[in-house]
């Protein structure tokens, strides 16, 4: 196991930076509550996984090397509040600058340093959570990078399950993807619709009032199908659940 | 967007629109990914044998050429005829030479999709040979004049209800002859016994073909492919050269994981390892070098048609694929629009890649954006070829010939150039957090412009936060300062 670090680095993501700042802010109280001092590097942006993904490899370079840059001011932890873009970071950046002998190294020494949050909490720190002893049901959904490319099944589950106990509803087809996709969802619409269409259909069936991901992108895909439908369940992202109700 | 993208676009939205499709695409899909979980579950050490199916193909790619030459002298050194077809037109060149010079007029095939991909039966009916599909799947796509919808369940895309149908107004089928499913299963096999007896040719496609012995491998769970393939006098046996393994001991590997991977089952029911035609035995060679059984002749014709050219680049994985189809069962796209949305021979992941793979990007690669990268396929493929990685390396190849659409083009070098200077990244969302809270309708955007209308067509969009997570966060350390 890593050895418990004093300090990370908190990489929040676009999403989180500009549409989810409370799944953020969570992250942070989270951590601190861990005892780890939170650095937020001040010129984070994106991590160019839409770039990646959409086959503009030199942009997603570009954009690869100005993340790598504002997350090697020191060599601490990175934390990631999201399983898709840490797994960019983790799986994808050192492929995509293997040719670059300036950031080719420095892109696998951050891939190194690199986690999930849930990961963080669970692998490294192997945090113990206070037990909540009432609060909504919960439906955990697994995001599709985050089980796949970095392997995060139990990791969310546990946490998940320390702080709400059996409060945590079982989710039908839990690891089928809910059609998110990034520019999938745009450029696949009726495709991508679908498949939300699906997902919102096992969620509304499990019964529970919020349904969690490590990810807000898929949480504001699924939260966007949500709130058109007029549903009663809400999305909320695992570190706001972590957090508990009091946390802004 | 191109032609070809959008017509890709509109069988998508047909499919869509088709409730029956949905609910047959559903129910067999479905059956097939927990067969396979299953069966997998079944093995010791379910990773360590795909590892070793991935070694025997990753091998055999590896040194193709030499494999390949040392699968033809061995093929021929046991009485097999071997002709190597460049593109699809000399396979069907080929074969319906084959069954011309020796005056065949009825050939009988067991299910290959290399001879989907050749158009084989269109040309052999041109020369004058009548061609019968022997598996039952694919004896209902030809009754049809319809196209396989997957690589292992041609009619994944029918209902029993359809195939009845179909057999009473082709076949004049009695009510009792479709009353259910084994009905209509010994209706066709009545029908296509006789056929069997007739025919002058087999024609039947390869699984795997192994270096060392010149054997061909051809598995099947209806017993057609024994029929096709020992009865006629002449068999001709359609290879995609990609399928050899080194060795005997590989062949073995990858059934471990084949018919798992397929139909969860442990094997397939008939697993036919054939090695040249019938030969009188007792001569010089001695007795072992006898084989009473088979066809007179024994054409094996392995076929490029591209497959070479991916040699080396990106894309060569994929030529591990031994066609099991189990990442279109477990995709969620294909689940949703089934096979014949994709317009080509092979549909799904691997399809995605294949179509682009062996007939260029310029009309195939928008099949390739037909996945959210779930990663699904790469889970359940046995011999873990990364698709989604694939499906990345045909995106790049097309953005890389401008043949994205023109929107995705424009915008893309705007957002690198915003994400690579962090003053602009803060200024551009400070604006559009005011510019969301004059469109914005009780915290949610509604309706998107352009190409966005995508998104809210079914889905509302957030809006951004007043202030960021970032600048929220410095004020607060400042604040408790």
């Amino acid at each position: 196991m890593t050895p418990r670090p004093a300090r990370v680095q908190f990489f929040a993501t676009c999403l989180v930076d500009q549409f989810f700042p409370a799944a953020g802010h969570a992250a942070v109280e989270v951590l601190e509550r861990c005892g780890i001092e939170v650095h937020v590097p001040p010129d984070q942006t994106c991590c160019g996984q839409p770039a990646f993904n959409a086959g503009f490899a030199e942009d997603a370079a570009a954009m690869a090397r100005a993340t790598i840059d504002a997350l090697s001011r020191s060599t601490e932890p990175v934390v990631v509040p999201s399983g898709s873009c840490a797994d960019m970071i983790i799986n994808h950046y050192p492929e995509l600058l293997a040719g670059d002998a300036a950031y080719g190294p420095k892109a696998k020494a951050l891939a190194a340093r690199t986690y999930e949050l849930s990961q963080f909490l669970v692998d490294v720190l192997g945090v113990d959570l206070p037990a909540a002893t009432a609060g909504p049901s919960l439906a955990y959904h697994a995001s599709c990078h985050g089980l796949r490319g970095l392997g995060l099944r139990e990791q969310p589950r546990r946490l998940l399950r320390a702080v709400a106990g059996d409060r945590v509803a079982d989710l039908p087809d839990a690891e089928t993807c809910c059609g998110f996709g990034g520019l999938f969802a745009i450029k696949m619409g009726p495709v991508s619709s679908a498949m939300l269409e699906s997902k919102l259909d096992a969620i509304e069936r499990s019964g529970a009032d919020v349904v969690v991901a490590t990810d807000v992108s898929c949480l504001m895909h699924i939260g966007g199908g949500l709130h058109r439908r007029g549903s009663r369940v809400r999305a909320r992202h695992i570190a706001e659940v972590l957090a508990g109700p009091n946390h802004d | 967007m191109t032609d070809a993208a959008l017509a890709f676009h509109r069988r998508i939205d047909t499919a869509l629109a088709d409730a029956g499709l949905r609910r047959a695409l559903t129910l067999t899909t479905g059956r097939l990914a927990s067969g396979r979980t299953g069966a997998f579950g079944g093995l010791a050490d379910a990773e360590a044998s795909r590892q070793e199916a991935r070694l025997a193909r990753a091998s055999a790619v590896a040194r193709l050429d030499s494999y390949l030459d040392r699968f033809a002298s061995a093929a021929a050194a046991r009485g097999s005829t071997v002709h190597w077809a460049e593109t699809a037109a000399d396979a069907r060149r080929i074969i319906t030479g084959i069954a011309n010079d020796r005056g065949i007029r009825l050939a009988v095939k067991s299910k290959s999709m290399a001879t989907e991909e050749v158009e084989l039966n269109e040309a052999l009916e041109h020369a004058g040979v009548r061609v019968v599909e022997t598996d039952l799947g694919e004896f209902v796509v030809q009754l049809g004049g319809d196209r396989p919808s997957h690589i292992i369940t041609p009619i994944i895309h029918l209902t029993r209800q359809d195939v009845a149908a179909l057999f009473r107004e082709k076949l004049g089928a009695a009510p009792e002859e479709v009353a259910d499913i084994p009905a209509m299963t010994a209706l066709a096999r009545r029908v296509l016994r006789a056929e069997f007896l007739r025919a002058g040719m087999g024609i039947s496609g390869v699984n795997l073909a192994v270096a060392e012995t010149g054997s061909i491998c051809v598995v099947t769970n209806e017993g057609n492919g024994r029929l096709t393939t020992t009865l006629p006098r002449v068999h001709v046996a359609l290879l995609g050269l990609e399928r050899i393994v080194p060795t005997a001991a590989d062949l073995a590997s990858v059934l471990t994981v084949l018919a798992r991977s397929a139909t969860g089952q442990a094997s397939s029911v008939y697993t036919n390892v054939i090695t040249g035609p019938r030969r009188r035995g007792g001569g010089r060679g001695g007795p072992e070098t006898g084989d009473p059984d088979g066809p007179d002749e024994l054409h094996i014709v392995i076929l490029d048609n591209g497959r070479s050219r991916l040699l080396g680049t990106p894309l060569s994985e994929i030529l591990y694929c031994v066609r099991c189809g189990a990442c279109l069962n477990v995709c969620p796209v294909y689940r949703l629009i089934g096979g014949h949305a994709y317009g080509g021979v092979y549909p799904g992941p691997v399809g995605s890649v294949v179509m682009p793979g062996l007939h260029g990007v310029e009309g195939w690669s928008e099949l390739a954006h037909a996945s959210s990268l779930c990663g699904a396929c790469r889970d359940a493929c046995p011999v873990k070829i990364d698709l989604p990685h694939l499906l990345l390396a045909v995106r790049r190849e097309a953005a890389a010939r401008q043949l994205a659409p023109l929107w995705i083009r424009a915008a893309m070098p705007v957002y690198a150039a915003v994400v690579t200077r962090p003053w602009l990244y803060r200024c551009v969302g400070r604006a559009a957090a005011r510019l969301a809270r004059v469109v914005q309708h009780e915290g949610w955007i509604r309706r998107l412009p352009g190409p966005l209308g995508a998104w809210t067509a079914s889905r509302d969009f957030p809006i951004p936060a007043a202030r960021s997570f970032v600048e929220e966060h410095q004020a607060r350390k400042a604040a408790a300062r």
